[in-house]
Parts: C-alpha cells; sequence; structure tokens
C-alpha cells in the first residue's frame, strides 16, 4: 500500500467520503480460532463480550496483557464454526505468540494471513457498488455482521466494517484472486459511474484520524490502558479476561492522562510535539496529529492531564519550539456515518 | 517535472523569479511533487527583511513539515494570502497562483549565483 496514489493523499480522503475507496490492505492479519474450547479461550483473551457473539456478528475489541496494555486491537468474527480474528500487520507475530502461548492443548490457533487477501470497499456508495456485483446483496447485511458472498465467481467472506467512518465492507478471499478482483471493483465502479479509486495510507490515516478511530501505536499501545485511552466500553467486566484486574485497580486509583481531541491554529501539530496550558505549563504528548479534510480543521490526539481534560479548554502545542493555541474539542471530529 | 525557465533555484528547491523590480518566491514543481498535498504554509509579514539562506516559513503537507529558504536578500513586500487560506494552490500551481511572497531584492547580484533552470534540472535528476 503506497502512502499515496497519483490522485494524492487529500483528493484520496474526500473521494471515500463522497464515492468509494478501495483499500489494498493485505498487510492485516487474519488469525482463526476453532476447537472444542475456543469460545471459553477467546472470551478469557479479549477485553469485548463474547458471549452473546453469535454468527454472523462481529465485534471491535481490545487485546490485553496482564498489566492492562493494549497488546493490539482487534476485530472478532463469529464464524459458525470458529472465530475469525484481524490483526494489525505490525502485531501479527506478537498476537500469535501470545494466543499461542496462552492455548490450552483442545484450541488450534491458524495464522490464516498468507492465503487471505483482505480488500476494504468503503464510502457512502460502497454498498451500492457491492450490491451490483455481488451474487446476493450485501445491503440487507447489518453493520458488525458478515455473510459469505462471491463477486466473479471469487468466494469472499463480507464483513459490513471499516476503518473509515464510512459505510462499506471488508472483504476477505483467497490471496491468488487479489489482483483479479482489485481490477473488477475499478471496472465496475467506472462502468456504473460510481466513484471509485485505490486509497493510499495517508489518507487510510486521514479518515481512521478524523473518525476517531484509533491506530495502534499511537492512541492506544502497549503501554497505553483502556480507561485512559477511552476504551472502557469495549472491555466487558461481566466476564474474566486477561486485564480485567489491573484494569479494576486503575479505575479505582484514576488515571494519570486521558486521551483528548484537540484543535490546534496555526500550524499542524504532530505525534511526539508537547501540550501545555495557556499559560505554558506541559501537561502532555500528541500521538497523533494532522489536517483533517473533511472537516476542514488542524486536530491532534493528545494525551493530557485529565484537569485539562475537558471540551473548551484552552490549550496550546509546541510546534518547532513555538506555543500554537489549542482548544480540546469532542472526538470523532467526524462523526462516523452509523453512529449517526 | 516543469522548471520555469525565468525562474532560479536553490538546490533546497526554492525560486526566484523577476517580476518587475521585486522577486516571487517560491517552491520548484519538484519540491510540490515531493513534499505531496501541501496543507498549511507560515510566511513572513510584509516588511520583514530577510537575507539570503535565513528560513522565512515553514510548509507543511501531509507527510512532512519542511523549512523555506530565502534564495535571495530582500524586503517582503507582499504575502500570497492566497494560498495561506488553500495552501493546495502550492500543489496545482506552484510558479503561478501558488506563489509564496514577493520581495524587494536588496542583493540583486544573488540572483546570478542561483541555478539557472538547467543547472537545477540537472541537480535534481532532470536532463
Amino acid at each position: 500500500m503506497p502512502i499515496n496514489y497519483p490522485t494524492g493523499a487529500i483528493e484520496e480522503h474526500l473521494i471515500t467520503r463522497r464515492g468509494v475507496g478501495l483499500f489494498d490492505i493485505d498487510h492485516m492479519g487474519q488469525i482463526e480460532i476453532a476447537g472444542e474450547a475456543a469460545e471459553t479461550f477467546v472470551s478469557h483473551m479479549i477485553s469485548a463480550k463474547v458471549s452473546d457473539l453469535v454468527a454472523p456478528m462481529a465485534r471491535y475489541s481490545l487485546l490485553l496483557n496482564e498489566k492492562g496494555g493494549i497488546i493490539d486491537d482487534l476485530f472478532v468474527y463469529r464464524l459458525p464454526n470458529s472465530w475469525w480474528i484481524v490483526v494489525n500487520a505490525s502485531n501479527r507475530a506478537v498476537d500469535l505468540e501470545w494466543f499461542r502461548s496462552k492455548a490450552p492443548t483442545n484450541v488450534s490457533i491458524i495464522d490464516r494471513s498468507d492465503d487471505t487477501y483482505m480488500i476494504a470497499v468503503q464510502g457512502p456508495r460502497a454498498i451500492e457498488l457491492l450490491d451490483k456485483i455481488s451474487n446476493t446483496p450485501v445491503s440487507p447485511i447489518p453493520r458488525f455482521c458478515w455473510a459469505n458472498i462471491s463477486i466473479e465467481g471469487i468466494p469472499i467472506l463480507f464483513g459490513r466494517t471499516g476503518y473509515t467512518g464510512e459505510d462499506g465492507g471488508e472483504l476477505f478471499f483467497p490471496a491468488k484472486k487479489a489482483i483479479e478482483l482489485w481490477e473488477y471493483l475499478l471496472e465496475c465502479g467506472e462502468s456504473f459511474g460510481i466513484e471509485t479509486k485505490p486509497i493510499g495510507l495517508a489518507a487510510r490515516d486521514s479518515l481512521r484520524f478524523e473518525a476517531g478511530l484509533p491506530l495502534h501505536g499511537h492512541e492506544i499501545g502497549i503501554d497505553i490502558n483502556p480507561i485512559e485511552a477511552g476504551f472502557k466500553w469495549a472491555c466487558d467486566f461481566e466476564k474474566e479476561f486477561i486485564g480485567k484486574e489491573a484494569l479494576l485497580s486503575i479505575i479505582e486509583q484514576g488515571i494519570s492522562r486521558k486521551l483528548v481531541g484537540i484543535e490546534v491554529f496555526g500550524g499542524v501539530a504532530r505525534e511526539g510535539y508537547e501540550v501545555a496550558t495557556a499559560d505554558g505549563v506541559i501537561i502532555g504528548r500528541c500521538v497523533a496529529g494532522m489536517y483533517c479534510p473533511t472537516v476542514k480543521k488542524y486536530a491532534a490526539n493528545a494525551f493530557v492531564n485529565p484537569n485539562y481534560a475537558k471540551i473548551g479548554t484552552n490549550l496550546s502545542v509546541i510546534i518547532r519550539g513555538q506555543p500554537r493555541s489549542a482548544e480540546v474539542i469532542k472526538r470523532p471530529f467526524y462523526v462516523p456515518v452509523y453512529r449517526r | 517535472m516543469a522548471i520555469d525557465k525565468n525562474a532560479r533555484y536553490l538546490e533546497s528547491h526554492e525560486y526566484a523569479k523577476p517580476e518587475g523590480e521585486l522577486m516571487v518566491i517560491g517552491i520548484s514543481d519538484h519540491a510540490q511533487a515531493e513534499l505531496g498535498d501541501v496543507v498549511f504554509v507560515e510566511l513572513p509579514n510584509v516588511g520583514k527583511e530577510l537575507d539570503k539562506g535565513v528560513v522565512f516559513g515553514t510548509i507543511e503537507s501531509v507527510k512532512a513539515a519542511s523549512d523555506l529558504y530565502m534564495p535571495i536578500s530582500g524586503k517582503v513586500v507582499e504575502v500570497n494570502e492566497e494560498v495561506k487560506n488553500d495552501p493546495s494552490l502550492v500543489n496545482k500551481d506552484c510558479y503561478g497562483s501558488g506563489w509564496l511572497i514577493k520581495v524587494a531584492p536588496t542583493k540583486l547580484s544573488e540572483f546570478e549565483s542561483l541555478l539557472d533552470a538547467e543547472s537545477y534540472g540537472t541537480s535534481i535528476g532532470e536532463v
């Protein structure tokens, strides 16, 4: 996946918000967990509620260590006889090792990443496009559910999921059909008059950033816990899971920093830049920052002292030695369509 | 990549182009392409006197922030307000509507020491 295609990062972002963006995301990892005790195992390993997750549902979750640090975030799809877990490329090896190190003998952990290709089809016209070319319409499939479909005879696991804040889906299919399907999707977009373009990494990042979706290594990470990052909702405290005790203790003690969204006036705040009070006292640091093409704002996500986390608080960001005024604003900067 | 033959260049890709008594300053087509989509420019105020080689502003793209260096000494007489409001003009028309500042040169002889279009082309690997 290139940083951008010849279209350019900002235009790619805007196309995904008005037409269809195609994302070549084969780098994502897929881990299948099966076996007699798979449900108990998955439920123990991940933070989200699993007991009510029946086929064809899918759900966002965190993978925590005993300290409550976030090893990765993932999507878990409940298949009829197994659990299909989609993880970040950079954490695939670590995740696999983590699952394998904890798995009892009656649970199998299978790395499906090499055989599985993954393309995301995202945007307000994505479902319209897929409906025209799928053997069975995808529009009746609810958000966060999946179905088996086929396009041009290629068998596809279609998830009504994504990472852009737009409607659309993610397609899992045999890796050897990758080029064929990619080109077919582009051709069909053109022939149906539905604007469809390949989207690069820079726009993938700005789309997810604007929509308030986390990126591991930034808003979440091994040294970040879900409470300070605002992901308590992704943890089911009714069940037992790795990291739960640590989280309960963090909740009891209170957090020392909190993830906030800030609008920055007079520059682009980037990862690592310090955040200060209006008087210049350093109170935190940016974990991501950029120009948001849809809402037309310069914004950043930062971990700050919780006393300065209230919306409307005036802050500053130190941009190359110069304090620039900033204000805590509501996240997400762009409300995902499926949350309106 | 387009190289404006009326302009002269620094190896760091800023250009100076005569316009009457003034010099128009911007960045080359090669530079804008390398930067990718420009999202923010910070420019000096009118009246500021700047020597050749000093940082006169910053240009931020989707990828990174870069300093802007003066290709020629002079006093700022005009700043492109349109490009501040719509930084994408740098990508669309770097030698035209995407110019950055205009200066009244104080050492005009410096212009001759800049890279001409041909030498600049060679320096960026274009023949």
